[in-house]
C-alpha cells in the first residue's frame, strides 16, 4: 500500500508501519500459499543431519526401507487428512483399519472364501466403519472428536468379539493377501507394492482434493462450514462423502499392513490412531480444517520415519525418539498458528 | 472450527453427555465384568473373581480358559475381569472393589500397575485371599501368593541354548524388547535372562540396554551387540524392530525376542532381505502353541514355554483347598513365588541344555492354533 505523497500525519505513519511486509512476512505468505514448504524443509534438513551422523543412513536400501516402515501409517494419514481438512478429526481411524484386516483374514481364513471377496469384504467393513462416523456427524450432530471416540472403543470391541483374538498367519491366507509385501528390487533399492499403493492413492487423493468440484467443496467446508451452506454447497453429504472416502482408504491401509506383517493381528497398529494425526499436523494441514495439501501428509509421515530410523542409526535411546516427534508436533501446530496469522 | 451452537443447545449437549457418562460410570461399576454363574460366596459356592490384565492377549485368554476348567470341576463360581489395555489399572481396581463386595473367597490377578497393589491390600484385609499370577508384584508380600514363570530363567535357557548353539563362534546381536518408553519387568527379566545365559555381563539386571556393546561370551567367540528395539509385543512392531536393527548392521546373526508374534515380524523382516538361513538364529519366550508350531516351522529356532492355563488352575485350585482345608500354597524353595514351570522348545537340541521337541510342546501349549 504506498501513498503517492509521504505520510505526514501520525495517523498515516501507523498505518504505514503496521502495513509493512517484513520478510517474515513475505516467508509467511508463501507457507500459507504452499503448506507443504516447511515440512518439505524439515525433511531435507533432517536427511541431511542424520545422513552425516551415520553415513549408513543415506544408504539407498534404508532410504526406501523408511518408506516401506511408513506405508501403512502413510496411507492411514490420507484418511486423516481428508477428515480433518473438514475441520474433524478421527481418533478411530487405526481401529477401523484393523477390523477391516481381521475381517479379510478371517473370511479368508474361517470362511475359506477367495482372496479377491476376502478383500471387498474387508472393504465393506471399513466403508461401513467410515459410514457410521460420517452418520454420528452429519445426521446426529456429534462433534467428530466425540463420535470417533465413542467409535474407536466400538471398532476395538467388535474386532476382538470377531476375531477372538485370534492372529490369522500368511500361510493360512491366500497368496494375493499378503501380495502388497512383494517387492521390486532396483538395485540396492526395495520397492514394494504396498509403498506404489500408497503413493498412487496419493497421486489419486491429490487429483481429487485439488482439481475436482468435490475437492474444492471439502476444503470450503473445512475453512468456514456455514459460509460453504451458505453458498449452496450440501455440507452433510461432502463431510459423509469424506467419512466414506477415508473408509475406503483404511481398507487399502489394512491390506498393506498384512502384507507387512504377514499376518493380521487384533493387536497390530497399537500407536496409529495418534501416529496417522502426528504425521498429518507435521505436514502442514491446518488441525483447524480448510488448509493443507495432502502431500504434505506424505512428508509429515516420511518425516516421522526419518526421525525414528535416523535416531536410531544414530545410537540414541529410544525415548529420545518419542520426545523428538513431541517436539515436531508442538512445533508444526506453532508455525500453523503463526501463518494463520497472515493477512491477504 | 467455527462453531456457534445455541446456548440451549450446548447446555442439552452437555447435560446429555453427563448422563450418559453418570449412566455408564453406575453400570461399569455394578457390572466391571462378566459374570459366569451366579453371584459368589454367598451360598454354597466359593466365588473366585479372575482379573487380568487385557483379554486381547491370548495369553491371559489362555488363563481364563484354565481358570475355568478348574471352575468348572471344582464347583466355583468364577468372575472374570480385564483391564482394557496392558497398564489400565483403573478397571482393575474397579474389579477388585466388586469381589469384595461380592463377598469372593480369592482373587487370582495379574496386576497393571502399583495403584492396583492398594486395592490389593484392602482386599487382604476384607479376607479375601489374594495371588498374582504370571509377574510377581513388586514387593513380593503384596499378595498372599504369586504363581509365575520364572521370566529370568526362561531368558537364560534360550541364551544357554543359543550359546551352546554358536560354540565358539562370534555373535552379532540384535536385541528385540517389549517397550522402550515403560519399564516392566518381564522385558528385563527376559533380556537380561537371554544374556546372562550367553554369558555376557548385565549392569543393572533390571535396565535393558546397559550392557557392554562388544565382549567375549561364555562359548569363547566375540560377541557385539547392536542395540535394543521395541516391538510392543506384535507383529508389525516386530518387524520395524528388526529392519531398524538390520540397517544398523546387516550382519546379525543372532536375534533375541520378548515373544512370538515379535519374533515372526522379526522373521518377516529377514526373509525380505533374504537373510532367513539357518546361519541366523531367532529365539523367544511364550510357548504359545501358534508360537511352537513356528519353531516346528523353522521361523523361530527355539523358544522357552510358559504355562498360563497351570497358573490359573492352580491358582483356583489353591482359593479352594484354602476354603475346604485351610491350606495355604507355599512358595516354590528358594524364590518368592510359586514356579510353574518352563521348558526349553526346539528341534535342534543343544549340548548341556535341556529341551524339549515341537511335538511333546505343542501337546501342552496354550492358546489357539
Amino acid at each position: 500500500m504506498t501513498n503517492d505523497s509521504p505520510p505526514t500525519s501520525a495517523l498515516d505513519l501507523a498505518a504505514e508501519f503496521l502495513d509493512r511486509r517484513t520478510p517474515l512476512d513475505r516467508v509467511r505468505g508463501v507457507l500459507h500459499r504452499y503448506p507443504a514448504v516447511s515440512p518439505a524443509v524439515v525433511l531435507v534438513l533432517a536427511i541431511i543431519v542424520f545422513g552425516s551422523i551415520n553415513s549408513r543412513f543415506f544408504a539407498p536400501s534404508n532410504l526406501s526401507l523408511i518408506l516401506d516402515q511408513v506405508s501403512v501409517v502413510g496411507t492411514v494419514a490420507i484418511a486423516q487428512t481428508l477428515i480433518i481438512l473438514t475441520a474433524g478429526i478421527d481418533l478411530s481411524v487405526g481401529a477401523a483399519m484393523i477390523l477391516s484386516s481381521m475381517v479379510m483374514a478371517q473370511t479368508a481364513f474361517q470362511n475359506g472364501l477367495p482372496a479377491p471377496i476376502a478383500l471387498f469384504l474387508g472393504l465393506v467393513a471399513a466403508l461401513a466403519a467410515g459410514a457410521l462416523n460420517g452418520f454420528l456427524v452429519t445426521r446426529v450432530k456429534l462433534p467428530p472428536f466425540i463420535a470417533t471416540l465413542g467409535t474407536l472403543n466400538v471398532f476395538i470391541a467388535l474386532t476382538l468379539l470377531y476375531s477372538g483374538g485370534q492372529t490369522v498367519r500368511k500361510a493360512e491366507m491366500p497368496e494375493l493377501m499378503t501380495w502388497t509385501a512383494s517387492a521390486f528390487p532396483i538395485g540396492d533399492v526395495r520397492m514394494t507394492v504396498g509403498v506404489i499403493i500408497m503413493i498412487g492413492l496419493y497421486v489419486l487423493v491429490a487429483y481429487a482434493l485439488g482439481r475436482t468440484a468435490w475437492g474444492r467443496h471439502v476444503y470450503a467446508v473445512g475453512d468456514d462450514a456455514e459460509a460453504a451452506r451458505l453458498a449452496g454447497i450440501s455440507t452433510g453429504r461432502v463431510l459423509m462423502s469424506v467419512y466414506v472416502a477415508a473408509g475406503a482408504v483404511l481398507a487399502v491401509a489394512a491390506w498393506i499392513q498384512i502384507g507387512r506383517s504377514g499376518a493380521a493381528s487384533p493387536n497390530a497398529g497399537a500407536d496409529l490412531n495418534l501416529d496417522s494425526i502426528t504425521a498429518v499436523v507435521i505436514g502442514g494441514t491446518s488441525l483447524f480444517g480448510g488448509r493443507g495439501v495432502i502431500w504434505g501428509t506424505l512428508l509429515g509421515a516420511i518425516i516421522v520415519g526419518v526421525f525414528r530410523n535416523g535416531l536410531f542409526l544414530a545410537g540414541v535411546d529410544g525415548l529420545y525418539q518419542t520426545l523428538a516427534i513431541g517436539i515436531l508436533i508442538i512445533v508444526a501446530v506453532a508455525v500453523d498458528q503463526w501463518i494463520r496469522k497472515v493477512r491477504k | 472450527m467455527k462453531n456457534h451452537m445455541s446456548r440451549g443447545k450446548k447446555t442439552l449437549l452437555v447435560g446429555f453427555a453427563a448422563s450418559a457418562v453418570a449412566a455408564l460410570t453406575l453400570t461399569g461399576c455394578a457390572t466391571p465384568a462378566s459374570n459366569s454363574g451366579g453371584q459368589g460366596g454367598t451360598g454354597d459356592k466359593i466365588g473366585v473373581s479372575l482379573i487380568v490384565k487385557t483379554n486381547s492377549n491370548p495369553f491371559f485368554v489362555a488363563m481364563q480358559d484354565g481358570a475355568k476348567k478348574a471352575a468348572d470341576a471344582d464347583g466355583v463360581s468364577l468372575t472374570f475381569a480385564a483391564g482394557k489395555e496392558d497398564g489400565d489399572e483403573d478397571t482393575q481396581i474397579q474389579a477388585i472393589e466388586a469381589a469384595i463386595s461380592k463377598g469372593d473367597a480369592g482373587i487370582l490377578i495379574t496386576p497393571n500397575g502399583p495403584a492396583v497393589l492398594d486395592a490389593i491390600a484392602k482386599a487382604r484385609e476384607a479376607g479375601l485371599f489374594v495371588i498374582a499370577l504370571d509377574t510377581v508384584p513388586d514387593p513380593a508380600d503384596a499378595v498372599d501368593i504369586t504363581f509365575a514363570t520364572d521370566n529370568f530363567l526362561a531368558g537364560q535357557y534360550i541364551g544357554q541354548w543359543t550359546s551352546a548353539t554358536l560354540g565358539d563362534k562370534d555373535a552379532v546381536i540384535g536385541l528385540i524388547d517389549l517397550f522402550d518408553d515403560k519399564a516392566v519387568s518381564v522385558d528385563s527379566n527376559r533380556d537380561q535372562g537371554f544374556l546372562d545365559g550367553l554369558g555376557i555381563g548385565l549392569g543393572d539386571d533390571a535396565v535393558n540396554g546397559d550392557e557392554d556393546a562388544t565382549g567375549t561370551l561364555a562359548g569363547g567367540g566375540k560377541y557385539t551387540i547392536v542395540g535394543n528395539e521395541a516391538s510392543q509385543g506384535a507383529e508389525d512392531g516386530g518387524r520395524t524392530a528388526m529392519e531398524n536393527l538390520l540397517a544398523k548392521n546387516p550382519d546379525i546373526n543372532v536375534i533375541y525376542t520378548i515373544n512370538e508374534p515379535a519374533a515372526y515380524g522379526a522373521y518377516q523382516a529377514l526373509e525380505a532381505v533374504g537373510k532367513d538361513g539357518d546361519d541366523v538364529v531367532i529365539v523367544s519366550v511364550d510357548g504359545g502353541c501358534a508360537g511352537v508350531s513356528q519353531v516346528a516351522d523353522g521361523i523361530i529356532d527355539a523358544t522357552s514355554q510358559q504355562y498360563p492355563v497351570k497358573m490359573a488352575e492352580l491358582g483356583v485350585k489353591a482359593i479352594v483347598d484354602l476354603v475346604k482345608n485351610g491350606t495355604a500354597p507355599k512358595p516354590t524353595d528358594g524364590l518368592d513365588f510359586f514356579n510353574t514351570g518352563v521348558a526349553l522348545v526346539t528341534d535342534q537340541p543343544a549340548d548341556g541344555v535341556e529341551s524339549i521337541d515341537t511335538a511333546e510342546a505343542s501337546k501342552i501349549c496354550w492358546g489357539g492354533k
